[in-house]
């Protein structure tokens, strides 16, 4: 780039909202309509929630007609834990939880080395067996095109054969809005019917729906260290090192996953609107300032999503 | 503002990764740890300037190869309006990635290198953009430094594109002499093309308007999922959800259920907004209607007095995708056709197409990988459609093999001439 010219970080109007919001829905019916067994996968992070949000627009004024799926790493933000249950009962929703520790205690996987050791990766093996043990058809996820360079290939129905594999190489032709979700048994579909959302269509459809999330998405008081240049919630599941310093920081957290891998950004907004704000200003992408997973490698995304991530 | 939906093909050489990596850029798309990690990989693989191109391939197989190969979705957006781009490869050998991208954009961005005029690649982007009903094209002469800037070079080319475009029917065309590694009249104009007057691109593409008018238009409402609530509240409730293909819904409008041919009236909207008095293409709705008819997925609520045509054969043009069979007459699949799948047999395969002009060749015994073809179909149960260039949503279909379950064609119901593409 020899030359940067810089358009204003001010917000475009909400026109695509509705567009946006029009086209998950009929994704989320097709899946409804045609699956045997759809489920759909709920993390209490703000695309699920908004995932949520459109599916139970489309089927309105029906209950939710499939079952809400949290994959549990035990780590996970009390916050957020508390919204997913108070959400569910609201909804009057079902709700499946994919346990990792049950599954480490169990001795189907092994608990990474080391105290703190990252569970993001053994969510997979527990997602797995959660669709096989339900012999869930479709699970839809809250995945978007913009978070990732190998998911900005992903198609809307994302096929996945009976290891729960994705092979990029090998995808169906997506075209117009008809989906092909014809699958032989023990395979499944990933569904992602928020993939051309951005982060700040996700933020502006919260405001303009004026939907509730878990607290840790705006700005507080927080123990935090830094690691990797990242800070770093103190957790009983996260302590700091040798040389590691402890100190308190106004904070908001960007994502919400493990809280082992999910790094708080410095802020002091404290409202959806000044959220927004600062998300239209920044110039770090969200996975880039708060995932320490996807830190490993270049491609560390693309080859989680092969064995069967999210 | 409406969402623009764009489509755009080009290989490595003509500038195209340059185009979009500063609209990105540009727009603030592309986030400084992003950008940080491409930089990195470019001074790994030894490369004196940003490969821009890494950041727009993003699977370890292309990064590896230098190579596009498939449809990757890009997100921008200005104050005004928010992109959707779809980004393909440009050759021959991807042409299905092609099709795939050009399904659901409103224009076509083409790229042309000033140094080579019109070759083979730009007109076959046009000439897909155009089979696939794009009706709005921003066609960028690019390199223009490479030319001196020349005025000359640039209405040579014009000209010469114009002509091809008028021969397919496509009257919404622009035309942008610039340069993307330069940034003249991308987002800003240029001193250095004075004699230019019509304003850089991303100005343009803000404030495009590629709507259409629907007051004239039918109502088409594919059915996909009958709504009735077993709660005590909604006792006998029943609503037909489905996204509007074409026209505008309206309470107490006289609608036609097809294929059963029974008339209704809409009784109530609702739209993810909530309960309306009208909505519009585009919309994912319910209706309720004042009859209570059997009514399923499958089934088309359209505006009485202008239905679409119900009918299990229809002649169709198709682009074959699979790389392991190929089509020949005869064959039995699958077919899906808005919200309603049926088997089809291909009855009858009539030529196969030169996707760089668009005519006829002679000699057709089946269809292999990106050939566009035109074939015969019939279908198990009665489709209700109308012909793609009517309508692109209730004028497409997708062909799927029943063994594999793979996505094989893709197809418009009709099969018009050279220079019917583009019109109504």
């Amino acid at each position: 780039m020899n030359a940067t010219i810089s358009v204003t970080p001010s917000l475009p109007d909400t026109g695509q909202l509705r567009a946006l919001e029009s086209e998950s829905i009929h994704i989320i019916r097709e899946g409804i309509a045609e699956f045997d067994r759809p489920c759909l996968l709920f993390s209490g992070g703000k695309d699920s929630i908004v995932m949520l949000h459109l599916a139970v627009k489309a089927m309105a004024p029906s209950r939710l007609p499939i079952p809400v799926v949290h994959i549990d790493t035990g780590h996970n933000f009390p916050e957020v834990l508390d919204y997913r249950d108070r959400t569910v009962q609201r909804l009057g929703a079902e709700l499946i939880v994919g346990s990792v520790p049950d599954a480490i205690a169990s001795g189907r996987i092994p608990e990474g080395p080391g105290p703190g050791a990252s569970r993001n990766r053994l969510q997979t093996p527990v997602l797995l067996d959660t669709i096989r043990d339900n012999n869930f058809g479709a699970v839809y996820g809250g995945a978007r095109r913009d978070e990732e360079r190998s998911r900005a290939k992903e198609r809307v129905y994302s096929f996945r054969d009976e290891f729960g594999q994705w092979d990029p190489k090998n995808q169906r032709p997506e075209l117009w809005n008809l989906f092909n979700g014809f699958i032989h048994p023990g395979q499944h579909i990933r569904v992602f019917p928020i993939s051309n959302w951005t982060e700040l269509d996700v933020w502006q459809y919260i405001a303009d729906q004026e939907l509730e999330l878990p607290s840790i998405y705006y700005a507080h008081e927080r123990e935090v260290f830094e690691r990797n240049g990242m800070l770093m919630a103190v957790s009983e599941f996260m302590k700091p090192g040798p040389g590691e310093a402890v100190f308190t920081q106004s904070v908001r957290f960007r994502t919400v996953g493990d809280m082992t891998v999910t790094a708080a950004v410095p802020s002091e907004a404290t409202t959806l609107e000044q959220v927004i704000a600062e998300i239209a200003a920044t110039r770090t992408s969200e996975r880039g300032a708060s995932r320490a997973d996807d830190r490993t490698s270049e491609a560390a995304m693309e080859d989680r999503k092969r064995e069967g991530y999210f | 503002m409406e969402l623009l939906r764009l489509a755009t093909a080009g290989s490595v050489d003509d500038g195209k990764s340059t185009l979009i990596g500063r609209l990105l850029y540009d727009s603030k798309a592309i986030y400084d740890d992003v950008l940080e990690s491409a930089e990195e990989v470019s001074k790994r693989q030894s490369a004196e300037y940003l490969n821009l191109a890494l950041l727009t391939d993003g699977l370890r197989a292309e990064r590896e190869q230098g190579i596009t190969i498939d449809v990757a979705y890009r997100y921008f957006a200005t104050p005004k309006r928010k992109f959707i781009l779809a980004d393909t490869p440009g050759h021959v050998q991807y042409t299905r990635n092609m099709v795939t991208g050009a399904s659901t954009a409103d224009m076509a961005l083409i790229i042309v290198d000033a140094r080579n005029g019109v070759v083979e690649q730009s007109r076959r982007h046009a000439v897909i953009a155009s089979l696939l009903g794009i009706r709005h094209m921003a066609v960028c002469i690019n390199k223009m430094d490479l030319v001196g800037y020349d005025p000359g070079t640039f209405n040579s080319i014009r000209d010469e594109f114009r002509e091809l475009l008028d021969d397919l029917n496509v009257d919404g065309a622009r035309f942008f002499p610039i340069s993307a590694l330069e940034g003249d009249n991308v987002v800003t104009g240029s001193d250095r093309m004075p004699w230019y007057a019509d304003g850089p691109l991303l100005p343009y593409l803000e404030d495009i308007d590629t709507t259409e008018d629907l007051e004239e238009r039918p109502l088409r409402l594919p059915v996909q999922y009958v709504v009735r609530p077993h709660r005590h509240e909604y006792h006998d409730y029943r609503s037909y959800a489905g996204t509007i293909a074409d026209g505008i819904a309206r309470v107490g409008q006289e609608v036609e259920i097809l294929p059963s041919g029974k008339t209704s009236q809409i009784a109530a909207i609702e739209t993810p907004d909530g309960d309306a008095q009208a909505a519009s293409g585009d919309t994912a709705v319910s209706v309720r209607l004042t009859d209570d008819f059997d009514v399923s997925r499958g089934d088309m609520i359209s505006a009485s007095g202008d239905p679409p045509r119900t009918t299990q054969t229809f002649d169709a043009t198709i682009c074959w995708m699979s790389d392991t069979a190929e089509l020949k007459r005869g064959a039995m699949l699958r077919i899906k056709h808005t919200t309603r799948t049926a088997k089809a047999m291909i009855t009858g395969l009539d030529c196969k197409i030169d996707i760089n002009t668009l005519s006829p060749l002679s000699g057709c015994a089946s269809l292999g990988l990106n050939d566009i073809g035109r074939v015969s179909i019939r279908t198990s149960t009665p489709l209700v459609c109308d012909d793609y260039v009517y309508n692109r949503t209730t004028g497409s279909f997708i062909l799927i093999d029943e063994s594999t379950n793979e996505t094989v064609a893709a197809g418009m119901i009709g099969v018009p001439g050279f220079g019917d593409f583009g019109s109504d």
